[in-house]
């Protein structure tokens, strides 16, 4: 044992210690239970996500829920057997709530799925072990359950000042820690070699109450060479909690709102040192714990490893329930534990203790009094608190001045509420408001985030309604610009339409539509007056038939300047027409004078088709004329260029003409014909000739 | 006579430098908006449900500064009246609500009879119904505040609105009965 400077924390009681009942035996172990009920939540934090479906066969130490978050353990099943059911069910809660849980009937074989080999925690890196202990579902297995992989992570990877592994176990009754030493300090010990592998600490500190003798002997027999400290502590009331315990080890306080590990402390209970050493040198999760199993209605009081899951009423009567004394058990301590409300509730990882306590030895409350400021409470707090201030505040529902009052660090110990000489239940008091402050935080938490929310949708829905804005008007403007083009080239056709004093065919359609549509409405109005005749149809229908008057004015006004129009522009047209039926008359004439030929008909219609093939030549030969004469006209108004064209013509004409000539006097002097008919075609030619030179003169002057 | 017109003076030269300080000060320290508005809205539930009258928690908020009636909040409840009452320092009114305080609930949409119209999306007023057009809908109950405004538009009433269930994590403790012994003339006043 190590001469350790010990400070003290301010308060503290000393209730009965009711030890002695438990401690006297070995740790037993009860049977196999033929049903494990495993809560995926059996920590502080998160709970674990199932990962095995019913039906499954589950080995021992199989991963059956897996930690989806930091703040949460991972859950393996205690024995082997089949998955039966997922869901709801009791769960030893202060509420008498069930929770999720998954049910195994175990086969009885107790099957690991596979042999681990036992591994030196020395050959492994930092790293490894982390990960070991993160997978193992190691959780505090004091009483409050934090998961023990978060402790281990963030800030001690430079080293640690102190490492506090806690025996204290100061509360009554409780004894599981004590026998846990008596019996594998050793195992404890080597769990605590692979923290200290893990934080390299300055000071590794073993702090035991001085009322547990038979421990602090076992693990100072244990302790060998180690350079650890064995400290014995006096037995006082709650110097097991944490931030008491680095107080009376350190002399120092951690301040409010901050871990210990801000000072550079880890503290550890002696039981996850062992569950630590079972993880990561024998491979095996955690899976089982040591509860004590104590209480005046209980025929042998006693310490079991049991198995996470096991139904509490069968453990209470592995020990010897005496049923007609039992009065209530209670899970955890007398001062900080709990009222179980169904013993169907399984074991889980925080359960330290169960007491099956008789009428005598927990008395129902007596009824409290009014606070009569004692005082007694402040004397006693171990966290430095007002309690007779905090209980004022907590009926008057005060949540501010709560919190100034440091209600938070309360850490519900029940030492106010023991020497209370009113009886009245302080903690229960600071409990509800404990529990109303934070619904109250969530709620505006939930709040803010809400707000948050509709203001961002406020936000999009506005930036959303600009850019319909913008693209309306933009739109908009595109249709305007497209309309106003259209206006103006409506307005330019109308204008041209009445310089000219023409009517397009559009135009006279648009009210011929307009005039029938006119008359339609017209007539279907005068339908309907002559079933229900009243004074507004009758003055409906006169203006109707006004509209339809003049719709059908302005379709006969269209009509009669179209026909004018046409009247004016025909006779322009006209000789171009003439000349071409002219022509197709002597086409005609021609191609029936030839077949008259061919077909051999008599002379005398032969000769009245001649007559006729003549008189359309000449017709043909006199519009030609015509033409030629108005086109001529017409030329010598426009500009020089244009009368270029008719001149031409003449020439080409005159051209073919002489070469036509020629062909032919060659033809005659090939053939060898007569010398006059020679002479005849030779003048023929020179006149053409002639003619060509007469044509080409005024556009080829020299 | 000098002397009456140099404390003329001087008082004239002082009102002109504090005036000009003052004017300085009430434009280059404006408060934006008005900043009793922010603290009425910080206690408001802000569930948007509309049940106020107003479009929302913030125009409610300004209602309030602008004199209306602190007691049209069905989400927030007594607690929220108890709230307003304090920072307004007015006197606390009971809920102008034919129905009173409502539990906690949030919505639930029966997503096998859900046709995908998206009509409740565009009702929510904090994002918290997920889906798209043709698609089946469903509520993140995380962020849904329950203020039910989904449920009128829903063509198909596939929209309930569900009790928060309450399980052992979000129960709490409750205060304990007190039953101090009274003397007799108190109990006659109680009775």
């Amino acid at each position: 044992m190590t001469l350790w400077p010990l400070d003290s924390f301010h308060g503290g009681i000393h209730p009965p210690e009711n030890k002695s009942q438990s401690n006297q035996g070995n740790i037993q172990y009860p049977p196999l239970p033929k049903r494990l009920i495993v809560p995926v939540l059996q920590h502080a934090g998160q709970p674990a996500e199932p990962c095995v479906e019913i039906g499954n066969y589950v080995y021992k130490g199989q991963l059956i829920a897996q930690n989806m978050t930091a703040i949460s353990a991972s859950v393996h099943a205690p024995s082997s057997g089949t998955v039966t059911a997922i869901g709801p069910a009791p769960y030893p809660h202060q509420s008498g709530e069930p929770y999720l849980a998954i049910e195994i009937h175990t086969d009885g074989l107790d099957l690991w799925q596979e042999p681990t080999p036992e591994i030196n925690p020395s050959t492994l890196t930092s790293a490894e072990i982390f990960h070991i202990i993160q997978q193992s579902g190691i959780a505090g297995l004091g009483g409050a359950g934090f998961p023990t992989a978060i402790k281990l992570s963030g800030k001690i990877m430079s080293g640690i000042d102190s490492l506090i592994i806690n025996g204290t176990e100061c509360e009554p009754y409780i004894t599981a820690d004590d026998l846990l030493m008596r019996e594998r300090a050793d195992k404890i010990l080597a769990g605590v070699d692979i923290l200290v592998q893990l934080t390299r600490p300055k000071n590794v500190l073993i702090a035991i109450e001085d009322n547990k003798p038979e421990a602090l002997a076992a693990m100072q027999t244990a302790l060998a060479k180690r350079a650890y400290h064995v400290v014995s502590i006096p037995t006082l009331y709650p110097s097991g909690g944490e931030r008491q315990l680095i107080k009376i080890l350190t002399g120092q306080e951690v301040p409010s709102g901050s871990l210990p590990i801000d000072l550079g402390i880890i503290c550890q209970n002696v039981g996850t040192a062992e569950a630590i050493y079972n993880a990561v040198a024998l491979g095996r999760p955690l899976i089982s714990r040591v509860t004590t199993l104590t209480g005046a209605a209980l025929k042998q009081p006693m310490n079991v490893e049991c198995l996470l899951g096991t139904p509490i009423q069968e453990l209470l009567d592995f020990a010897g329930l005496d049923k007609q004394q039992l009065s209530q058990v209670i899970v955890g301590g007398p001062m900080m534990g709990f009222s179980l409300g169904n013993p169907a509730a399984p074991i889980i990882k925080t359960t330290n203790c169960l007491i099956a306590s008789t009428a005598q030895e927990f008395p129902s409350p007596e009824p409290a009094l009014p606070c009569i400021r004692c005082g007694e409470c402040e004397q006693v707090c171990p966290s430095n608190l007002l309690p007779q201030q905090l209980l004022f505040f907590a009926m008057g529902e005060q949540h501010e001045q709560l919190k100034a009052y440091n209600l938070p660090d309360c850490i519900e110990c029940g030492a106010c509420a023991y020497v209370c000489s009113s009886k009245i239940p302080l903690v229960q008091y600071y409990r509800a408001a404990k529990a109303d402050i934070r619904q109250h935080e969530q709620k505006l938490a939930k709040a803010e985030h809400a707000k948050q929310r509709y203001e961002l949708r406020q936000e999009r829905l506005r930036l959303e309604e600009e850019q319909k804005a913008a693209e309306r008007q933009a739109r908009n403007e595109r249709l305007a610009r497209v309309k106003a083009a259209q206006e103006q080239a409506a307005k330019q056709e109308s204008q041209q339409a009445q310089s000219t004093g023409s009517i397009s065919d559009d135009e006279l359609k648009r009210l011929k539509i307009a005039a029938s549509m006119a008359q339609v409405a017209l007539r279907k109005a005068e339908k309907q007056l002559a079933v229900h005749d009243t004074e507004a149809l009758q003055t409906q229908i006169a203006s109707l038939k006004a509209a339809a008057k003049q719709a059908q004015d302005a379709l006969a006004a269209a009509e009669a300047q179209l026909a004018q129009n046409s009247a004016t522009s025909s006779p322009a047209a006209a000789p171009d027409e003439a000349l071409k039926k002219a022509k197709i008359q002597l086409a005609m004439r021609r191609a029936a004078v030839k077949k008259a030929e061919k077909a051999e008909t008599d002379e005398a219609s032969l000769n009245s088709l001649r007559q006729a093939l003549q008189q359309a030549e000449q017709q043909l030969e006199q519009l030609n004329q015509t033409h030629t004469k108005a086109s001529s006209t017409e030329s010598t108004s426009t500009e020089q260029k244009t009368a270029a064209a008719p001149i031409s013509d003449a020439m080409k004409k005159a051209k073919i003409e002489l070469a036509m000539r020629r062909a032919a006097l060659k033809k005659a002097e090939k053939a060898g014909a007569s010398a006059d008919e020679l002479t005849q075609l030779q003048l023929a030619f020179s006149e053409a000739e002639k003619n060509l030179a007469q044509v080409s003169s005024p556009n080829n002057p020299g | 006579m000098t002397l009456v017109l140099i404390a003329v003076a001087a008082l004239t030269i002082l009102s002109i430098i504090f005036g000009a300080l003052l004017g300085f000060a009430a434009v280059r320290f404006r408060v934006e908006g008005n900043p009793i508005v922010e603290q009425i809205n910080a206690i408001l539930p802000q569930t948007q449900c509309g049940q106020c009258g107003y479009p929302g928690c913030r125009p409610y908020a300004e209602a309030i500064a602008a004199g209306d009636k602190i007691n049209k909040c069905p989400p927030g409840g007594e607690a929220t009246i108890q709230a307003l009452a304090d920072l307004l320092d007015i006197e606390p009114e009971p809920l102008d609500a034919v129905e009173g305080e409502k539990i906690p609930v949030v919505a639930y949409i029966r997503e096998e009879e859900c046709i995908g119209c998206t009509k409740c999306i565009q009702a929510c007023p904090v994002d918290a119904i997920l889906g798209s057009s043709r698609q089946m809908h469903t509520v993140i109950s995380s962020e849904c505040t329950g203020c039910d405004l989904c449920v009128e538009p829903c063509p198909v009433d596939c929209i309930e609105m569900r009790p928060i269930e309450t399980d052992l994590r979000s129960w709490k403790w409750q205060q304990p009965t007190r039953q101090y012994q009274i003397i007799a003339s108190d109990k006659e006043a109680l009775e």
